[in-house]
């Protein structure tokens, strides 16, 4: 870490949030596609990138990828959230043109270089750089709205919307539909419905 | 053996004259094109959109990561990306709409679909009949206005499209609540667990739940029988309907209604009213033609429309003995409103003043809750047949009727729960529930709640007032310089209270089930109902009635000014019944296209 760095964190006076108009020097990585229109192709495989160019910088991707990975790490019954292309997700999201994509490019932008920021005042180091339970500790602290301290209420606005989308985009995968169970989404010739030992068990049968 | 042929005409071969020109091609258009087709009148459908082939375009078994942005909604696709409406929602470009307010209270928003099908394509396919005292609210309570017909004349009509669409569902005999003929429904699907747990529940509080009706085949149709009750003494009807009757495919309990179906197990115009119409050679279809006049002779009778070529931009027009506007509520007032000439300076059909009066949309509400009995149930296949395999329909016909309850008009209840297919939601916003876990424990918190939350919407009736309607625009024009609507909107309190009154029901059945309700339980009406259009069931604006000076159409949904226009779309509704509007446009358009047949027979077309 350069001396500038440290010094910019040392002051930013208790991890301040971002000032909404500080991304004036990033206007060139501003999405500026359009959406995919009203009348796309349903039946096409679409992958991020494609429709609208992907806008996060190679330290935002890092710092997503490991807080994607805090929220979702592989256990034994799935991979991580990283692993099955969760960052590309979050940078399509973030990157698209939609208002409401534009509004979450703005809380993802600023709350990554929030984490940067808390590490910093924290720790004297980057998020990327701390150890597990250093990056726990500042995540236990915006992990919950209603009980995060005031001056944090935007990193857990943050960290709501970073978990959302993490789970979106894992939920939405083969492996995240398989950690589930989710059997469905198969042609079948005739449903009967729950089997009848699991009805009578729930108490449903009378 | 019959043969498709190319049917979707061009200018060129476009014929000089129609029996009958039909504009939109949704649930009232796919209908009036169907009976009056198999009965050998030629007709020829106007739609304003794409052509759309739901054979090839529907995403069937498509999963979200294959979407962009997990295929939620935006803009663009405002039911999400897989939903299968093109080119629609309740903006779409270059066809505005103005506001008289744009608060809350007054704000109504205008859904369009401009696509071959329209609606139809996604709409979900809820079919439930209006009851006997559906047709004659104001002899009931004095409020709104009746009908100038009862259920009785319509009943029939129901029969044939329940047979003729295929609608699952069951004959319970409850108060309004219609049974059907026998043979005309399907078997309703099996219900899920929260299902069960909802009827168990719910029966406790005295409210029942029953079978839902929707247009979704759960067995394939009985090709053998119903084609003779469907066109009794019509050899060629029977042959067209019972070969594609036979074509049509079964639910495969799997994938949404909204994206449509590939194998047409489910209603919408594209799959079951167009393609026996257009077999029976007597159907044109022109698409992306934007109708914006009907056309009035020297004799005072419609002889055609002016449309738009969306490909070419060119003013065309269309002749034909007799117009069947079928564009949707608002869009048929639209055209009507712009079809101002020295004899009908108010706009055609306007004699009374009251085009445009009267809109009405459903009343909606929605409570969720999370149901601890259903967390962490073994891996069950829920699909089912999308939803809607129960439903309650409005219970307090009695205490409503003895004044115990301070709103005039009921409301049915749609809810759902079930391991649907994750996808962008899932795991999201479970806060409340997990303390704010992240890590493995996020992730046993999303295994233990997924399946575990019921949804309750609430669908009610709203009474026609004064203050709800819409008007040209004085100044504001579309991009091919139509003068587009304004609307205008107000509740009254009986729909205000009647939200109120959901929220606290749903609420009930929840707690009864052992749920948490998610978030607050709105008793102020004004913040519990869903805003003038929003739930897509606006009716009304060119009412029927039995007097020409207040309402627009007589009872077979012809104009009362020019008796060779005829209106068949959701306009004509002289009261919106909590019932979803679809299945009553389509029995009325039966019933007026069956009149139009009796009266060119007459010669009086």
């Amino acid at each position: 870490m350069d001396r500038r760095t440290t010094l910019k964190w040392v002051l930013a006076a208790g991890a301040a949030w971002p000032l909404k108009g500080g991304r004036a020097a990033r206007a060139d990585a501003e999405p500026t596609a359009r959406g995919y229109g009203t009348d796309p192709n349903l039946v096409a495989n679409y992958r991020p990138g494609e429709l609208w160019p992907l806008t996060f910088t190679a330290a935002e991707r890092r710092l997503a990828a490991i807080l994607a990975d805090i929220i979702i790490p592989a256990d034994e019954h799935s991979a991580s959230a990283s692993a099955v292309g969760v960052v590309d997700f979050i940078d399509e999201w973030v990157s698209a043109p939609y208002p409401r994509h534009q509004e979450d490019r703005t809380i993802v932008h600023d709350g990554l270089a929030w984490l940067d920021t808390e590490a910093g005042r924290r720790f004297g180091k980057g998020f990327a750089e701390l150890g597990g339970a250093a990056q726990h500790g500042i995540c236990d602290d915006i992990c919950e709205e209603s009980s995060a301290a005031l001056e944090n209420g935007d990193a857990a606005k943050f960290f709501a919307l970073f978990r959302d989308l993490t789970a979106g985009g894992f939920y939405s995968t083969p492996a995240g539909r398989k950690d589930l169970n989710y059997i469905g989404n198969v042609p079948l010739t005739r449903f009967d419905g729950p089997p009848a030992e699991l009805i009578k068990a729930l108490g449903l049968d009378s | 053996m019959l043969v498709w042929r190319p049917v979707f005409v061009t200018a060129k071969i476009q014929k000089s004259a129609y029996d009958v020109i039909v504009v939109g091609s949704g649930a009232a258009g796919g209908q009036s094109a169907y009976t009056l087709c198999m009965d050998g009148a030629k007709v020829l459908m106007l739609e304003a959109g794409r052509k759309y082939t739901p054979e090839i375009e529907t995403p069937m078994f498509q999963t979200p990561d294959l979407a962009p942005l997990s295929a939620v909604s935006t803009p663009d696709k405002p039911f999400g990306f897989y939903d299968a409406t093109v080119d629609g929602g309740w903006e779409v470009p270059g066809e505005p709409y103005a506001r008289a307010s744009e608060e809350d209270a007054g704000r109504f928003e205008w859904w369009r679909a401009r696509m071959l099908g329209g609606r139809t394509n996604h709409w979900g396919r809820i079919s439930l009949r209006n009851g006997p005292y559906d047709f004659k609210p104001n002899s009931r309570d004095g409020l709104g206005f009746d009908w100038p017909i009862s259920y009785e004349d319509i009943a029939p009509y129901y029969d044939k499209v329940e047979l003729l669409i295929g609608v699952y569902g069951s004959n319970e005999g409850l108060e309004n609540t219609p049974n059907s003929a026998p043979g005309c429904l399907l078997p309703p699907p099996k219900p899920l667990v929260s299902d069960l747990l909802v009827a168990q529940r719910a029966k406790r509080l005295g409210i029942p739940v029953i079978p839902g009706h929707r247009a979704v085949l759960t067995q394939p149709l009985d090709f053998t029988h119903s084609p003779a009750r469907l066109h009794p003494g019509n050899a060629s009807a029977q042959k067209i309907i019972a070969r594609d009757m036979h074509e049509r495919a079964a639910c495969l309990w799997a994938t949404s209604c909204g994206r449509g179906c590939a194998i047409r197990a489910n209603y919408q115009s594209t799959t079951v009213h167009l393609p026996p119409a257009l077999a029976s050679g007597n159907l044109d279809i022109r698409t992306d033609a934007m109708v914006y006049e009907v056309t009035v002779g020297r004799n005072g009778r419609a002889n055609g429309v002016s449309f738009i070529d969306r490909t070419s931009g060119k003013h065309q027009h269309a002749a034909a003995r007799v117009v069947i506007l079928a564009a949707s509520a608002c869009e048929s007032v639209r055209i009507l409103l712009n079809s101002k000439s020295a004899r009908f300076p108010n706009g055609l059909a306007n004699s009374s003043g009251k085009l445009g009066r009267y809109l009405m949309d459903t009343v909606g509400s929605t409570v969720s809750g999370q149901i601890p009995l259903l967390e962490s149930l073994p891996p069950l296949n829920e699909d089912a047949a999308d939803g809607h395999q129960m439903y309650v329909p409005w219970w307090l016909y009695q205490d409503q009727h003895a004044g115990k309850l301070d709103f005039a008009r009921g409301y049915h209840i749609e809810f759902g729960g079930g391991k649907r297919m994750p996808g962008h939601g899932t795991g999201a916003g479970l806060e409340w529930l997990t303390g704010g876990s992240y890590g493995v424990k996020f992730k046993q918190d999303v295994r233990r709640y997924y399946g575990s939350f019921v949804g309750f919407d609430g669908r009610g009736e709203m009474i026609p007032n004064e203050q709800s309607y819409c008007e040209i625009d004085p100044a504001m024009k579309d991009k091919w310089g139509i003068p587009v609507l304004r609307f205008h909107w107000q509740w009254s309190e009986h729909e205000l209270r009647q939200a109120a009154h959901m929220q606290r029901t749903f609420a009930d059945i929840i707690e009864a089930m052992g749920g948490r309700v998610h978030g607050e339980v709105k008793t102020d009406g004004a913040k519990a109902i869903a805003p003038g259009g929003s739930i897509i069931h606006e009716v009304g604006g060119a009412i029927m009635g039995s007097d020409p000076n207040t309402s627009v159409t007589n009872a077979w949904c012809q104009t009362w000014d020019v008796d060779n226009l005829i209106v068949a779309d959701g306009g004509v509704f002289a009261s919106n019944a909590d019932k979803n509007p679809t299945l009553t446009i389509m029995a009325l358009a039966w019933r007026a296209s069956d009149r139009i047949l009796e009266r060119m027979r007459r010669k009086e077309l």
